[in-house]
């Protein structure tokens, strides 16, 4: 099953390699896991519905060859056929057969998507805060306890845990190699799992329309193994002046800005909204215990030290 | 002078001043020419307070057309800047500005009307019926979505249009972040607009349950009717949410609630929520009508009964309902989870079940069929092909994780054009080609019109297949600008050669429309394509009161069965007609929505609180108003059937 699907794949990359003289589109040219998975998913598709498509154009192809008006007798008399039984349930039973069939496959892969990555092995996910301001994204990685404005430098092989939202608009955080989107919302904390298995520079953006400056609302992603990703962070501990809650505030004012690094995240003064399911509620002094807890937990790699 | 200020486009050009000089020079045309010929007293008896549900189709064809050409322009726009990387034709805001008024004016001021204008002239025709269940509502409706329809037409030359998006996602859409008056217009243009089409779903609905011709049940009813029935109840579902969704958006731009806003306990998915729970159906409110063209053009010209009626009649019920239950498939990247997200594909997946259902019973009504390709039947099967493109790619997106990969990408951009210009935009086309004789007595060229079709459907096919490579390929939707090293550059170019040729294609059906009432011949008998429903068995032009004999029904399609196998449509004999009167109420209470909404537009507040009493004043005028209509008498009946050709029996 597999390797059909890699003969598949390397047909598929083979045609849209030479459409786009050479170069693979980016969708379809997975540099980890997650993508691997959806880019794998849709070349399925694109099969199946090349199928439908063709079955739809052979028939209204011959159709309109051997019953057009110039071929036959001018008596002819099309006769009153109320419709078919068998005829159609198989036009119900063929589509409905498709849709569960790919039914099944999208539910697996909502699955695999959603949760961390599998195949490394039980690494602890690397967690990544992932915030936009018009028209930047930060990156707070509380683990390393540095912060990047712009620019995204992730461990190969290692799977990645991004917490998004937004001091905006809705944005949506998106590396076509590496995986799909997800929404960054100002009320609530969403969950992106990727990873990458190939070293590599690759382009992030925001994928949701949020006003004046999005079409330059970019990022660069480069990923690179273990050991240089260590050595990148004590560089920056190192040389980076620390994120004070003015610098902070100063970077969220409207506009572009270049690659900025520092020691220390806005996580500590400028706390996420809660995840999913407990949004909007950012009094925590008004809440009950149970959602003190999950504050708690929620801002756990914000108070690393 | 400060008072004034508020009143100028945030950012002016000189294309912005331009349209400013071309309004007001085509105003005074137009008044000038009105007063010139004396012609106001006539517009006002015969259309401006018309309860004629065909004038009112006529009227609605008329403002839909009018829209076209100014969301074309806007797509014109938008490609042409985007042709080149890094192109300076238009900048940041003018682009967001014109790509939100796009979506609003081709789904909401030109689709929708163009539909519910074949809907008034042929539903009632259909139907066997004099006029619509409540004719003065009718051009209340009319009036209200043209007033809607102005008071976002405005936006651009006096304060700026909306910028957000048309589906305006907060908080984007608030204060916070889209300072000028734009997005209030759209918000309550809208408004307006959308109590129009409620009323009309209203209307409609009653008058396809409460008018049919004696003898036509509801399975008896022609396809056409079945799917604006079908519409018209989506539409009263629909709608109310827009309405809610829209008076809390107001509130919070125009009174500083938070509903939608991010601070104190707002919440922006739930714009989205409400917005989709309408915005889905809308969807299926534009093509269920279309697919109910289609179902009459392709049948008529396979000189043949449309297979599996049935099933057809079967697959509009389900995707009704199935239309209700997908919206959130616009947003599975919000984070709702694996399992929502399984659902709602599954649910959205299903759709292409019955949508299947009607392709292959079209396919098989040619069967056995003697199929004449005329333009109507030309766009009907150049619509078969596209829209299977567009369809399958709609399967493809339904899939929610991969959806992760094309979400917001030119993918889901060519995709939802593939569907909307083929099933819609075509078949509106087809349509207004088809009952052109109907409504105005002469036929529109053939061969100028297979020109424009063939044309029309290469430039979609140009323009909007090059973005499900670029979409692959990482280009999102709404960027105004992108740099050459992306290689997003020669896809544009080809998307933009494409669009010039789908104007070219718009340019011959204008020039079709000219060319036609000038040297078509008007010697053409009441049923020139040899069709098969009742709207064909009255005379051409329509008299004002449809069928002088009630026809009698007895199957799907009776006209057919009439010419064919001798059954009797008119039996009795005349009888006097009772008709409703014309009525200035409904275009001065949209008179007074304008104002209203424009005053709400800018928060002045003096003359929003007189238009909100003056509205209500309205109605209560009209609740007080004793109407009983008029009659119709059988010598004038008489007279007018036989000047129109002799009787109908």
């Amino acid at each position: 099953m597999r390797k059909m699907k890699w003969a598949i794949l390397l047909a598929f990359f083979t045609i849209t390699s030479i459409l786009t003289g050479c170069e693979p589109l980016t969708v379809l040219d997975p540099k980890g896991p997650q993508a691997e998975r959806l880019a794998g998913d849709i070349i399925l598709s694109m099969w199946i519905m090349l199928g439908v498509v063709v079955a739809v154009f052979v028939i209204l192809i011959y159709m309109l060859v051997k019953y057009r008006a110039s071929n036959q007798s001018d008596d002819y008399e099309p006769p009153h056929i109320e419709g078919n039984a068998i005829v159609e349930a198989i036009c119900v039973g063929v589509p409905a057969l498709i849709v569960i069939f790919l039914s099944v496959v999208t539910v697996q892969s909502n699955y695999i998507v959603e949760s961390p990555v599998e195949v490394y092995e039980d690494k602890e996910p690397l967690v990544i805060y992932a915030s936009s301001s018009n028209w930047k994204w930060h990156f707070s990685y509380p683990e390393q306890d540095i912060e990047t404005v712009n620019y995204l430098y992730v461990p190969t092989n290692r799977p990645l845990e991004f917490k998004l939202y937004s001091h905006g608009p809705i944005t949506s955080f998106w590396i076509p190699q590496l995986g799909g989107q997800k929404y960054a919302m100002a009320d609530m904390t969403t969950t992106l799992h990727l990873g990458a298995d190939v070293p590599g520079e690759y382009l992030g953006r925001n994928a949701n329309f949020s006003g004046e400056g999005f079409a330059k609302n970019t990022f660069s992603v480069k990923a690179m193994n273990e050991d240089e990703f260590d050595e990148w962070v004590e560089e920056v501990k190192t040389t980076a002046e620390p994120l004070t809650e003015d610098t902070f505030n100063e970077l969220l004012e409207p506009g572009h800005l270049g690659q900025l690094t520092f020691t220390g995240t806005h996580l500590s003064f400028s706390p996420p909204p809660l995840s999913h399911g407990s949004h909007n509620d950012k009094h925590e002094d008004e809440q009950g215990a149970s959602d003190e807890q999950d504050v708690q937990d929620e801002h756990e790699h914000g108070h690393h030290e | 002078m400060e008072f004034f200020q508020q009143f100028a486009p945030p950012h002016p050009s000189p294309a912005i001043y331009a349209s400013m000089v071309a309004i007001v020079l085509t105003t005074v045309a137009i008044f000038g020419g009105l007063t010139y010929f004396k012609k106001w007293g006539y517009l006002w008896r015969e259309w401006l307070t018309t309860v004629d549900h065909k004038r009112i189709g006529i009227m609605y064809l008329i403002a839909a057309l009018l829209m076209l050409f100014r969301g074309f322009v806007d797509a014109l726009m938008m490609r042409a800047q985007l042709a080149m990387p890094d192109n300076q034709l238009l900048d940041a805001q003018h682009y967001n500005e014109i790509f939100t008024t796009h979506g609003v004016v081709m789904i909401l001021f030109m689709a929708m009307p163009f539909i519910i204008a074949i809907m008034n002239y042929i539903v009632p025709l259909q139907i066997g019926a004099r006029d619509v269940a409540f004719p003065r509502l009718n051009a209340l409706s009319f009036w209200l979505f043209f007033s809607g329809a102005m008071l976002f037409n405005i936006s651009f030359v006096i304060g700026g249009s909306p910028d957000a998006g048309w589906t305006s996602y907060f908080p984007l859409a608030s204060n916070e972040f889209s300072q000028h008056v734009g997005t209030n217009y759209y918000m309550f243009s809208l408004q307006i607009a959308g109590l129009g089409t409620l009323i009309s779903g209203i209307n409609f609905a009653t008058t396809i349950l409460k008018m049919r011709a004696p003898g036509m049940t509801l399975m008896k009813m022609p396809m056409f009717t079945w799917s604006s029935f079908i519409t018209n109840i989506i539409i009263v579902f629909a709608f109310p949410v827009l309405t809610v969704a829209l008076a809390m958006g107001s509130m919070d731009r125009i009174f500083g609630t938070n509903f939608f806003t991010t601070a104190d306990g707002g919440m922006d998915m739930l714009w989205a929520n409400l917005f989709w729970i309408w915005g889905h159906p809308e969807v299926y409110i534009l093509i269920l009508p279309a697919f109910g063209l289609y179902s009459e053009i392709i049948s008529t010209f396979a000189r043949r009964n449309l297979y599996g009626y049935k099933s057809m009649v079967a697959s509009m019920v389900v995707i009704c309902l199935l239309s209700f239950v997908v919206w959130a498939h616009h947003f599975y990247t919000m984070g709702q989870g694996a399992f929502a997200n399984s659902i709602f594909s599954i649910t959205t997946m299903a759709i292409a079940v019955p949508t299947g259902v009607k392709i292959f019973n079209w396919l098989f009504t040619l069967w056995k069929g003697k199929i004449t390709i005329t333009v109507p039947m030309l766009y009907s099967m150049l619509f078969i092909p596209i829209f299977t493109i567009g369809g399958v790619t709609g399967v493809m997106l339904g899939m929610s994780a991969a959806d992760y990969q094309y979400h917001n990408t030119m993918f889901l951009v060519a995709h939802f054009h593939l569907v909307i210009i083929p099933g819609v935009m075509f078949a509106l086309l087809a349509g207004l080609t088809f009952y052109w004789p109907k409504m105005f007595g002469f036929m529109l060229n053939e061969r100028i019109g297979k020109w424009a079709a063939w044309l029309l459907a290469i430039g979609t096919c140009v323009a909007f297949f090059p973005m499900f490579i670029s979409g692959l390929d990482g280009q999102a939707r709404r960027m105004y600008t992108y740099s050459e090293a992306t290689g997003f550059g020669i896809w544009n170019m080809i998307s933009f050669v494409g669009a010039l040729a789908i104007g070219v294609a718009f340019l011959l059906i204008a020039y079709n429309i000219y060319y036609s009432t000038r040297y078509a011949s008007r010697d053409i008998s009441a049923d020139p394509w040899d069709a098969r429903t009742l709207e064909w068995s009255t005379h051409t032009p329509v008299p004002v009161y449809n069928f002088a004999v009630v026809p009698q029904v007895n199957s799907d399609q009776a006209f057919w069965d009439a010419k064919k196998h001798g059954h009797v449509l008119f039996k009795d004999g005349y009888k006097d007609i009772h008709m409703p009167n014309n009525s200035g109420l409904p275009i001065i209470m949209a008179g007074i929505f304008f104002v209203w909404g424009f005053s709400f537009v800018f928060s002045l507040w003096l003359p929003a609180i007189v238009t909100t009493i003056a509205i209500f004043a309205c109605m209560a005028y009209q609740s007080f108003e004793k109407d009983d209509g008029y009659h119709i008498h059988v010598d004038t009946i008489e007279k007018t059937e036989r000047k129109l050709g002799g009787h109908k029996q």
